[in-house]
């Protein structure tokens, strides 16, 4: 066990090395230079343009630019962004942010999700089933951005019930909403896969059997069932984290979360090689800790998946 | 069982939702004016963008920053809502030549943190604004003072304490107007304990304006900015509220939302989706009025077929082949003006009534003419493009553009979108793009001479088109040697008549500024560079 998380977290060292230097890489190739279009629809001076090109490293090659930034990074500097803050401060800002309205909103798809999953598989055929399923393809078929925008517009504007957009310090309260409607979709998701699997674990022998030993229903359905379904349902979720901490972009715009998702975008607009690459690293760190837990979980679902040596 | 209603009632509520939704937002027009007294401890809130440098005056270009800069800062001069300047920390500006200016300082005055602000608050930040190796995007501003350089360090020699409320500014050529620049914020003061380490400055900057960061920690970035008012400001921006908050928006949607939901005070831009409907939505909380912001599109005279008498004649052909008023209403919802000259109706000798202007009026016949005329000197071959960025709102009215061109002139006209706004600006600037270009501009102060010298004068900094018209450079030269306004605007309008015939850019609309505000405040109005002026705001 010890030695299998030792070797899937070596095998971030070089996730990491690859992911910033494509990531660095696609920023340097984005066409257009940033420090001339700092200045809007003014033509600046070319001798003030290649001070300021100096300044942010962006007259070297990008592969110095590159160790530049990697030199930086194992000496705790992120670097500094054009407004002149440190790229290591803005990520202990968001991040927490961003973390806590994915959290949000994995609870509310995982809890809702596989409940009424649960209860669709069960019943299936039923009206419960029905509805449910007409409910989750609606989800599934909207773009996220018109979920975002009806629930501002309704539940913001014109009911009150919501701020409209999220405060200062992100409280929880305020990211109600914004993950309502960032899990929405993923709770679709997660009432299908759920479904299936449920119904497809109704139908196996074990089942049959513990119900003919005369088992309880409320005995076989948490523990015979639910947990026998859970496995695509954890994979789904997993992969589903990382959606949320990247999708939540769309989100964030919409309702001014100041996350990740909200910074990261506006710096890939300026060019901002050093900050738009911690984002990213850090985004793909996370992603491989969270698939590492989940497969980790796996072992606790399914005693028959073991890591051994 | 309990699930199931739970269900049936969040159907029922999305149902009543997209009802909601679907009758539209027709709840507005209620124009409730608060007649509550003012109160002078109410915070406004007021939308805004993450400023993209540390907040240094002479560094600061964009509007993000420019808002908290002029709110934290006061220069020589500032303007009212007309654009008239107004002495703020200058108590006299005087010149009898129009090139060495005195200027006088009002006596005692400090900054937020208590230390004077003097004729060296001035002059050492003018100075350090200028340097090149200083890298400061507001670094052209100082151009006109004799001693700068844009090419390599060089102080400014015309700038002279004489003692410490008077200094004395020399240029290197005659320019009447230079007063009217001085309430930009590149030439706003520091006070010494800037330059020990100034992005740390930046970061927590000390003014001496009539707003202050209300703590070092203010400025959170990405989220907001928390001003209150500098008790120890003394000029005429007396600050009428409590405090005034700027909330940081990537999404200017999402700054509307918050205007509907009484979530901000004061919005300065409808985001494009809301154009059509912002007015009956905000009924009179609705802003809507010409800026200081001129629109257009730039043919370059190196391409073909646009140079000399063919060229004349096919760019007046172009410009009289746009209907800009069917394109300004239906394109963008009467929130842009169609252009009579090269300046805006917010500027001081501004007129529609130029001798030439008949040429940016729709008249296809004559169009076809010109354009007839044109193809005798040398037969039109290829297609006519107009550049732009595909990452702003600009598809549309290219689009709208060139086809008004296509069917006047029965050419081929398109747009030709550029990826990203850096990518569009790089080849502008290095002038490798190979069609026209639109081409906008917003003055950094409100006179004529900023919407025309910068851009047609030869060899100019903004001169994208690489313009040249000897005639247009006497009477530039000529304006800036004239000792009254009167006698510098009327120079400039000649200027600009010969423009209209040539038609370097060709002019489109004026923005108009877009805004609104909320319920509980009164006295918004927005000055001449369209930023609410908000020290004036009262809230109930």
């Amino acid at each position: 066990m010890g030695g299998y998380i030792l070797r899937r977290l070596l095998q971030a060292i070089p996730v990491f090395f690859g992911t910033t230097f494509l990531i660095y890489f696609m920023v340097f190739a984005m066409p257009g230079d940033p420090i001339i279009a700092m200045f809007g629809d003014k033509t600046p001076n070319p001798a003030l343009v290649a001070q300021l090109r100096a300044q942010y490293h962006l007259d070297q090659p990008f592969i110095v630019q590159y160790f530049i930034y990697i030199g930086g990074i194992f000496r705790g500097d992120f670097g500094i962004s054009y407004s002149g803050v440190p790229v290591g401060d803005i990520l202990l800002r968001t991040f927490p942010v961003t973390l806590k309205l994915a959290v949000i909103a994995l609870f509310f798809e995982t809890v809702f999700g596989i409940l009424v999953g649960l209860i669709s598989g069960l019943r299936k055929g039923k009206l419960f089933d029905a509805s449910s399923l007409v409910i989750s393809l609606i989800l599934i078929s909207l773009p996220i951005f018109v979920i975002a925008f009806v629930g501002q517009y309704v539940f913001g504007v014109q009911l009150g019930w919501a701020r409209t957009t999220v405060g200062p310090g992100a409280p929880i309260g305020d990211l109600i909403l914004p993950a309502l409607v960032l899990a929405s979709i993923s709770f679709a998701q997660i009432v299908r896969l759920t479904r299936s699997s449920v119904i497809e674990t109704s139908s196996l022998d074990f089942v049959r059997t513990a119900y003919s030993k005369g088992l309880s229903r409320n005995r076989i359905v948490p523990v015979h069932i639910l947990r026998n379904s859970l496995i695509p349902v954890v994979t789904y979720l997993a992969t589903d984290f990382g959606v949320l901490l990247v999708g939540a972009t769309v989100t964030e715009g919409i309702f001014n979360v100041p996350g990740v998702g909200n910074t990261l975008y506006q710096a890939i607009i300026r060019s901002e090689g050093p900050t738009v690459v911690s984002f990213v690293t850090v985004m793909v760190l996370l992603y491989l800790v969270v698939n590492l837990i989940v497969d980790l979980l796996y072992g606790l679902l399914d005693p028959r998946i073991r890591y051994v040596k | 069982m309990r699930i199931n209603r739970r269900i049936g009632v969040g159907v029922v509520a999305l149902a009543a939702a997209s009802a909601l939704v679907l009758t539209g937002c027709s709840s507005g027009g209620s124009s409730s004016t608060p007649t509550a007294s003012a109160n002078l401890s109410a915070i406004i809130t007021a939308n805004g963008s993450e400023p993209q440098n540390p907040l240094i005056p002479t560094n600061t270009q964009e509007t993000g920053g420019g808002r908290i800069v002029d709110s934290i800062f006061a220069g020589l001069v500032y303007y009212d809502a007309t654009g008239k300047p107004i002495n703020d920390a200058a108590d006299s500006i005087t010149t009898t030549d129009s090139q060495t200016f005195t200027i006088k300082l009002k006596p005692n005055q400090t900054f937020s943190d208590g230390s004077p602000v003097t004729s060296n608050s001035f002059v050492k930040a003018w100075q350090y604004g200028a340097l090149l190796s200083n890298a400061q995007l507001n670094q052209s501003f100082f151009a006109p003072i004799e001693g700068y350089s844009a090419d390599a360090d060089s102080p400014l020699t015309g700038l002279t304490v004489v003692d410490d409320t008077t200094f004395t500014v020399k240029l290197s050529a005659p320019q009447a107007d230079f007063p009217l620049e001085l309430g930009y914020d590149a030439f706003y003061p520091l006070p010494d304990s800037a330059y020990a380490d100034m992005t740390k400055f930046g970061t927590d900057p000390i003014g001496n304006g009539p707003y202050k960061l209300a703590s070092p920690t203010a400025w959170q970035h990405n989220v907001q900015i928390d001003l209150v008012p500098n008790t120890s400001y003394t000029g005429g921006r007396k600050v009428q509220n409590g405090g005034l908050t700027i909330k940081f928006y990537a999404d200017l949607g999402a700054a509307y939302a918050d205007l509907q939901g009484n979530n901000l005070d004061v919005l300065d831009s409808i985001p494009s989706a809301d154009l059509a409907t912002f007015e009956s939505d905000l009924g009179s909380r609705a802003v809507n009025e010409p800026t200081a912001v001129f629109q257009s599109f730039t043919i370059p005279g190196r391409d073909a077929h646009f140079s000399g008498q063919e060229g004349q004649l096919r760019r007046q052909a172009l410009s009289e082949s746009i209907d800009r008023d069917t394109i300004t209403k239906v394109i963008f919802n009467g929130t842009r003006t169609p252009a009579s000259d090269f300046t805006s109706p917010v500027i001081n000798g501004w007129t529609d009534s130029l001798s030439g202007a008949s040429v940016l009026k729709y008249n296809p016949d004559d169009a076809k003419k010109l354009w007839a005329e044109a193809d005798a000197i040398s037969p039109w071959s290829g297609t006519f493009q107009i550049g732009y960025n595909a990452d702003g709102d600009h598809q549309a009215w290219v689009d709208a553009v060139s086809n008004s061109i296509k069917n006047t002139l029965g050419i081929d006209a398109s747009g030709a979108p550029v990826p990203t706004f850096a990518a569009f600006r790089t080849s502008v600037t290095d002038k490798s793009i190979s069609t026209a270009f639109r081409t906008g501009w917003q003055a950094d102060y409100p006179g004529l001479s900023d919407f025309l010298v910068p851009l047609y004068a030869t060899g100019a900094s903004s001169n994208d088109g690489d313009y040249t018209n000897p005639a247009v450079d006497a009477l530039f030269t000529k304006a800036a040697a004239e000792t009254t306004t009167d006698a510098a605007n009327q120079d400039y309008q000649d200027a600009q008549n010969i423009l209209l015939k040539d038609l370097p850019a060709i002019p489109l609309w004026y923005s108009n500024i877009t805004g609104g505000f909320g319920t509980s405040v009164s006295n918004v109005s927005f000055g001449w560079n369209s930023e609410p002026l908000y020290y004036a705001i009262t809230k109930s």
